[in-house]
This record gives structure tokens, sequence and C-alpha cells, in this order.
């Protein structure tokens, strides 16, 4: 990353963000995730310390720092994936919904409904395209095939990928392009309409017009889904937030708006970040 | 040289040469059993001669020669034979001269030193028979009821239209026999087991018992048709006879209903030698075997090979993805799972004989002398499932190649990417519906792979068959038109086990011997049908299921 943030010119931040609000606080946003007081351990080594942070509704809420500062640990903690992995330990909550989605009686795989989730690399099913976005609603239990064709149509279209797939939705999945196939994946992930959408790293597999195209589809996506993205790029972190946290070795240094974060950090170790200098 | 040693390439050109080795090996296996096998379908000159023999006396030889060998001249002195010349060593001669029934053997050692007169008479005929095997003779009559009816150049048409009259009579006693009256016997053994059934109950209902005795008289009248029926075909099957001279000059009278097929080796033309091949091929593998397995073909136990493997198949792959699946997906990795593992692996290499004791010890005693103790104890003590038969036969294989599919179906398992789990996962899906919508698919041509090992390795097994079910000669089929139509209690023939019996327990060796290898390629052109079948199921399930470049 050290090479992105040396050599691109500094980011021209008033002019990305001139359709969000550049002077919104935290404090006057609805609240969609809390997290208090969070300690993540990979076995006996600490990957997050202490995170406290509030992820505002209907907004684009971005992480970034360097590479294993913890922001996709951080992120993968909201929809419960570090589970998977064994040997792991997680103290503090995450409430959503006012509830803590560390609480036993809570049903993982309905949480992952609420919140869903985009990888790095676009890992569409070897299925065809309709049943990769119907994937989510036939585990519901959806096999009506007309209401199936429906929401997949809508979640296609959501995701800006209807017009280039829509004459051949039988095709294998696989035969998309990476940049298709990551919005194929978005289109799969808000089909089960969650209210949280996870994008980690969406676009560093993907070609600069794949990645514009992707950032244009998170700007329409936010007027219905709380969106966190993890991103190493800086620029478009500028580009598509409105909140940003800047996190290093397993902390969070500073969350802000966007732009204040970006024109005129709180903390030395932020602005040494954004200028290059660090990390 | 050194410089050589150093380069690397000794070592290239061992690698190169122990291909080459191995893939000459192979070629020459199946380049043998093919020539050797594919050669004795084509018919052979016969040829007719003068020959003294040792103690001096000289007689005419007719027969067809089987085999050639090279014998050192000194072995052949030593057993008191006068040679002529001084050779090291002579060739000698297998000739088949059949006729069992008159000469009493059918196969003599001949030195072509001794033989004059060699000739090749168009008129020699060959005629297979359903006992005593082949007869060598010049035909001389064709008789009706003892009759003459035809001599000389007309008998040969007039012998051909009979034989065809009588093959389709057979045919006709035959269908009534095996299918038919089979099929009653079968109702009548049901019908029996039924009563012993009620007797054991205790069940005196007079009801039942009158409806098995009108069924029972019902079929007794069914039966006595047929056999009215049988009977009156057999006068007419038996009517025609034809009489032969066969090499010591005797006349011999065979009845049409003993006679399989007859050609003239001598005077057929390329055409009639090719098309008689391939009908002997066709008899080969649709037929069943006369004469203790020595003539006629091995239908039922290619039939038997391939339902043993089905049914491994059905029962093997199941277990085994089960088991990797546990293993692989749910088992908290450790110790004792390592040495599950081990465990398994090594269960891959124990002598398939000890399978074999462990499956007549366990399966057909233990489990069949219970569930015939538990269901079928109307039929006791004649046992049902507590004799060895294909179901037991399979559960063995498929207990013997297990460890091949765990094996596979673990690989297969590990290779599907942790994203695409991730990406079901986080659709909200579980984890055993991840594994049923996207992780099994996925890994299904690994499981084909396990199970093309497998089949590959059970169709080739023959030692733990034969103490579970297999059997030099079954009355029927597993499979038939009496319900329930699947008798997976029944014992049934295997090509393996065919090729050692034909070859090694058979009371005629040199007669059988050329079908050890006809055998030997078919068993592994079924081998090879059953893999391609695999295979190319794969192969379809593989472009499905491409996974992702990662």
């Amino acid at each position: 990353m050290h090479e992105n943030t040396t050599n691109i010119p500094a980011v021209n931040v008033s002019a990305l963000q001139e359709n969000s609000t550049p002077t919104a606080s935290l404090d006057d946003e609805t609240v969609s995730l809390q997290v208090r007081n969070l300690d993540f351990y990979y076995g006996n080594s600490k990957a997050l310390k202490n995170i406290n942070m509030v992820i505002p509704q209907n907004r684009v809420t971005a992480f970034i720092g360097p590479s294993g500062c913890g922001k996709s640990t951080l992120l993968r903690c909201f929809n419960r994936m570090n589970d998977l992995i064994d040997d792991i330990k997680i103290e503090g909550e995450i409430l959503l919904h006012g509830q803590n989605i560390y609480d036993k009686a809570v049903n993982v795989a309905n949480l992952r409904r609420q919140v869903g989730m985009v990888f790095q690399k676009p890992n569409p099913f070897p299925k065809s395209i309709f049943e990769n976005v119907a994937y989510g609603l036939r585990i519901q239990g959806m096999n009506d095939r007309r209401r199936l064709a429906e929401v997949v149509e809508k979640s296609l279209k959501g995701a800006a990928l209807w017009d280039e797939v829509k004459d051949r939705l039988e095709d294998n999945a696989l035969g998309l392009s990476g940049g298709q196939q990551q919005r194929l994946v978005i289109a799969r992930a808000i089909a089960i309409e969650p209210e949280v959408l996870l994008l980690d790293e969406p676009a560093s597999a993907l070609d600069p017009i794949s990645t514009l195209k992707l950032e244009e589809l998170i700007y329409e996506l936010k007027s219905r889904y709380t969106i966190i993205i993890v991103t190493h790029n800086m620029q478009q972190a500028a580009r598509v937030s409105d909140y940003c946290a800047f996190m290093l070795l397993g902390e969070l240094i500073e969350m802000a708006n966007t732009n204040t974060l970006f024109t005129n950090p709180q903390q030395k170790q932020t602005e040494d970040y954004i200028t290059g200098r660090y990390g | 040289m050194i410089k050589w040693f150093r380069s690397g390439s000794p070592w290239v050109w061992l690698s190169a040469a122990a291909v080459s080795i191995s893939i000459l090996l192979v070629v020459t296996l199946l380049g043998l059993i093919t020539a050797r096998g594919l050669v004795f379908f084509w018919p052979k000159d016969v040829l007719q001669a003068e020959y003294q023999d040792l103690a001096g006396n000289n007689y005419r030889l007719i027969g067809e020669i089987q085999d050639t060998e090279e014998v050192p001249a000194a072995r052949l002195r030593e057993s008191g034979i006068e040679l002529p010349g001084n050779e090291y060593s002579y060739t000698r001669y297998l000739i088949k001269t059949g006729n069992r029934d008159a000469l009493g053997m059918d196969f003599r050692l001949v030195l072509p030193d001794f033989l004059t007169n060699i000739e090749h008479p168009p008129e020699l005929m060959v005629v297979e028979r359903r006992e005593w095997g082949n007869l060598y003779g010049y035909l001389k009559e064709v008789k009706e009821n003892g009759q003459v009816v035809a001599e000389g150049e007309a008998a040969v048409t007039e012998l051909r239209k009979r034989l065809k009259r009588a093959l389709e009579l057979h045919g006709r006693i035959k269908h009534i026999e095996k299918d038919l009256i089979g099929a009653i016997n079968y109702k009548l053994e049901q019908l029996r087991l039924e009563e012993r059934r009620l007797e054991l109950d205790n069940n005196d209902d007079p009801a039942k018992r009158a409806a098995i005795t009108a069924q029972r008289a019902e079929l007794q009248i069914e039966y006595e048709a047929l056999q009215r029926q049988r009977n009156e075909l057999f006068p007419q099957f038996n009517r025609d006879s034809f009489s032969a001279e066969i090499m010591d000059g005797r006349i011999i009278e065979v009845p049409l209903s003993k006679v399989v097929r007859f050609y003239f080796p001598n005077a057929m033309g390329v055409g009639g030698k090719i098309s008689h091949y391939f009908s002997k091929l066709w008899e080969f593998v649709s037929d069943e075997p006369r004469e203790a397995n020595t003539e006629g073909g091995i239908f039922p136990a290619i039939f038997g090979t391939v339902m043993m493997v089905l049914l491994m198949s059905v029962l093997v792959t199941p277990a085994g993805v089960v088991a990797a699946v546990y293993l692989r997906e749910y088992a908290k990795q450790g110790f004792v799972v390592r040495l599950i593992r081990i465990a398994v692996n090594n269960l891959a290499g124990v002598p398939s004989i000890v399978y074999g004791v462990f499956g007549l010890g366990f399966f057909v005693y233990f489990l069949g002398g219970n569930i015939d103790a538990l269901f079928y104890p109307e039929a006791q003590p004649t046992p049902t499932f507590g004799t060895p038969g294909i179901l037991w036969s399979s559960i063995t294989l498929a207990l013997l190649t297990l460890p091949v599919v765990i094996v596979a179906t673990e690989e297969g398992l590990a290779r599907v990417p942790r994203s695409i789990r991730e990406g079901s996962l986080a659709l909200g899906a579980t984890k055993a519906e991840t594994l049923w919508r996207t992780v099994l698919p996925m890994a299904s041509p690994a499981m084909m792979t396990g199970l093309i090992l497998a089949v590959a390795r059970a169709a080739g097994e023959v030692a733990p068959l034969m103490l579970v079910g297999v059997v030099k000669l079954a009355p029927s089929l597993p499979l038939d038109g009496n319900a329930p139509y699947l008798h997976l209690d029944r014992k049934f023939m295997h090509l393996g086990f065919h090729i050692y019996d034909v070859g090694f327990q058979s009371p005629n060796v040199e007669a059988a011997r050329p079908l050890v290898y006809a055998t030997a390629l078919l068993l592994v052109v079924v081998i090879i049908v059953l893999n391609l079948a695999a295979i190319s199921i794969r192969n379809r399930l593989r472009e499905k299921y491409r996974s992702l470049e990662s």
C-alpha cells in the first residue's frame, strides 16, 4: 500500500464529496451497529484492541489502514464470519438493533441474512447466474419460480447487472468477467434484503472501469442499505464513503466524517497515513 | 562423463526407460490376451493325415492344430521315440481330434515328422454338440425317425434345413422349461413358504389355507399343461439325426437335438470364416456356458460381474461420502481423527482374502443367519441370506473399497475453495445447507474418481468372492422376471472366478485354455467399460462444477 499512497497525488476530497453532506457529524445519524469494547484474539495474539464505534444507518462507512491493521477482522466480526476460524476469542459486544450479536441466543444464519457480505475475490457458485442470485432465497425455502424470477431481476437491476446478463441467466456464472462476477455477488447478497452490507475490499481484484461501476453501485445502494467497506485505496474511500475509520495495529485511531478525516485529521498517525508517510 | 552425470540427464533417461518398460508391459499383456482370446473363435482348418504312432501303428488322423510347441529331442528320445534326424529340438503339435465319445480323448500330441499325406479335404465337417465336445468327420446320411432322407451332396442342405428346425424347437422347449415352468416352480415355492409361515404362526385360518390350496391346484394345472406341451415337442425334437464317418472309420449317429452348429472349415471362404467368427463371438458373450463351462458363452458371468459391481457402487458411495464428510467437515481435527485416517488408509492394504473371511464370518453367518432366523423362519433349515450370495459379495467388496472412496472424497472436499463456503454461509446458509447445496456438488467429481478406483479394484477381485457368493455355475441370474425381480440372496457367476474355474478346475483343461484368454479379455473389457462410464460421468460433473481458478 506504500506505493499506492506515495505515487498518487493528494486526494481532492471536496470535489469527490460534493454529493454528501460535508459537515455531517456521527452524532446526528441513526445508529445501525454499535461496537462496544471489542477485543479479538487469534490464539494468543490480540488482533483488535478495545474497539468502540458506531456505524450510521444508510451511510457508507469505510475502514482504512495499512495491511494487517485488523480492518478485515473487524468487518468479519459484524456477521460472525470469524466463527469459522478455529482458536479465536472475542470479548466485548456488537449491537444490532440493541441486541448483542454475540449473544448465545442469536441464530447465526439469521444474523447473516441481516448482515450480508461481499468478499475480496468474486466467489460466485459454479451454478447458473439465476441460481446464484436465487441461492439465498432457496435457502429460505422459496421455490416458487415466478417469485424467484422477480427477485432475481430486481436484485440484478439493483446491482446494475441486469442489462448485461438478462439474456443468459441460465449460463454458468463463472463465464462472467471479474467485474460482472463481483456485481453478481452483490446482487446475490441484496437478493435476501439485508440491512447491512459488508464489502471486504470489493474492488481489489477489478480493473479500473469495473471499479468505477462498482463505486457508482455502492453510491446507489446506500439509500437502502447500511454499507461498510474495507479498502486499501484511500481515493476510493474518499470517493465512496460518508464516514471513514482509520485503524492501525488493531486499534481504532480515528473515525469521522470522510471530509473531515481527509482534510483535517485529529491524530498525527492519521495524517501520516493519508499523506503517505506511513504504512 | 562426470559432467554428463552431473547434468541430470541420466535420471531423465532412467525415468523415460521406466515409463517405456511399464507401457511395454501393459501393451504386451493386453496384446497377448487379445491375440490369444480373439483367435480362439476363428475357424481353423481341419487336417487329415496318416500318422504312425509310437507303437508303429498307422492310422488316419483328423483334427485341428490347437497349439505348437518346441520339445527338446532328448526328452522325446527318453520317452522311447525313435527320431529320424539329429536336430536339437522338434516341433510338436497339439491336435484336437474331438469325438470324445468315440475316441475317449479329444487331444493328441503329434510329431509332424510322423505325419504323411497331409490334406485338407473340403468335405470335412465340424459339428459342435451339446455333449461330448466337437465331432470331426464326413457327413454320410441324414435321417428322419431312422429312415434315410438324404445322402451325399444333398445331405448338407437337408441337414442345414433340419438343424434350423431343431434349434427352433430347442429354443421353445428351453423357454417352456426355464421361463414358464421356472416361474411356476418359483410361485409354488413361495406358496410352500407361505403355508409354512402360517403353520409357524399357529394360524389355522381355514380361509387362508383354502386359498393356498386353491392357488396351488391352479398352478399344478398350469404346470401339467406346460409339461404336456413340452412332452409333445420332444418326439419332434428328437425326430432327426445324421450319421458321420469319423477318423477311425466308424460311422456315428448323432441326433440333431444334440447339435448346436456344424460347418465345413476347409470349404469356407474368408467371408464365411468372418461370419462364423462373429457368430461364435456373439455366442460367447450372450449365451450360457455348456459342458462344465468349457463351451458356449459366459453371459451369466458378465451379468454377475456387472451387477455385483453396480450393487457395490450403490453401497460404497453413500457410505464413503458420509464418512469423508464427517472426517473432513465436522470432526474436530486432532489426534483421534488422525488415527482414524491412518486406520482407514491402512484398511486399503489389508489382503482381500481377509475381507472374504470377515464377510463369511460376519455378514454371511452372523448377519445372514440372524436375518434368516428373524424374517425367513418358514424357509428353515434352508438358508435364505445365511448363505453366500450377491448381496454379501457386494457388501464385502464395498467394505474393501471404502477407504479409496473416503480418501478421494476427502481430497475433493479439501479442494473446494474456502471462499465458496464463506459465500454460502454469508447468505445465511447453515453449514449443512452449504455442504448439501454447494460443497458436495463441487466435490462430486472427486467422489466419482474414488468410485472409479473402487470399481477398478472391485471388478477384478476374486479371492473374497469365492467365500461370499461366487459359484462356478449359477442356475439363475440374480435379476429375473419373478417378483421381486432382484434376488439379492442368490449366488452368482463372476468373470474372474470363471477364469480360474475354467482354466484350472476344468475336467478338460486343454479345451478350456483358449477360453481363459477370451474370458480374461472380456473381464478387462468389462472393467474398461465400467470405468469409461464412470469417467464420462466425472468429466461431465467436472465441466459443470468447474471450480474457481485459485
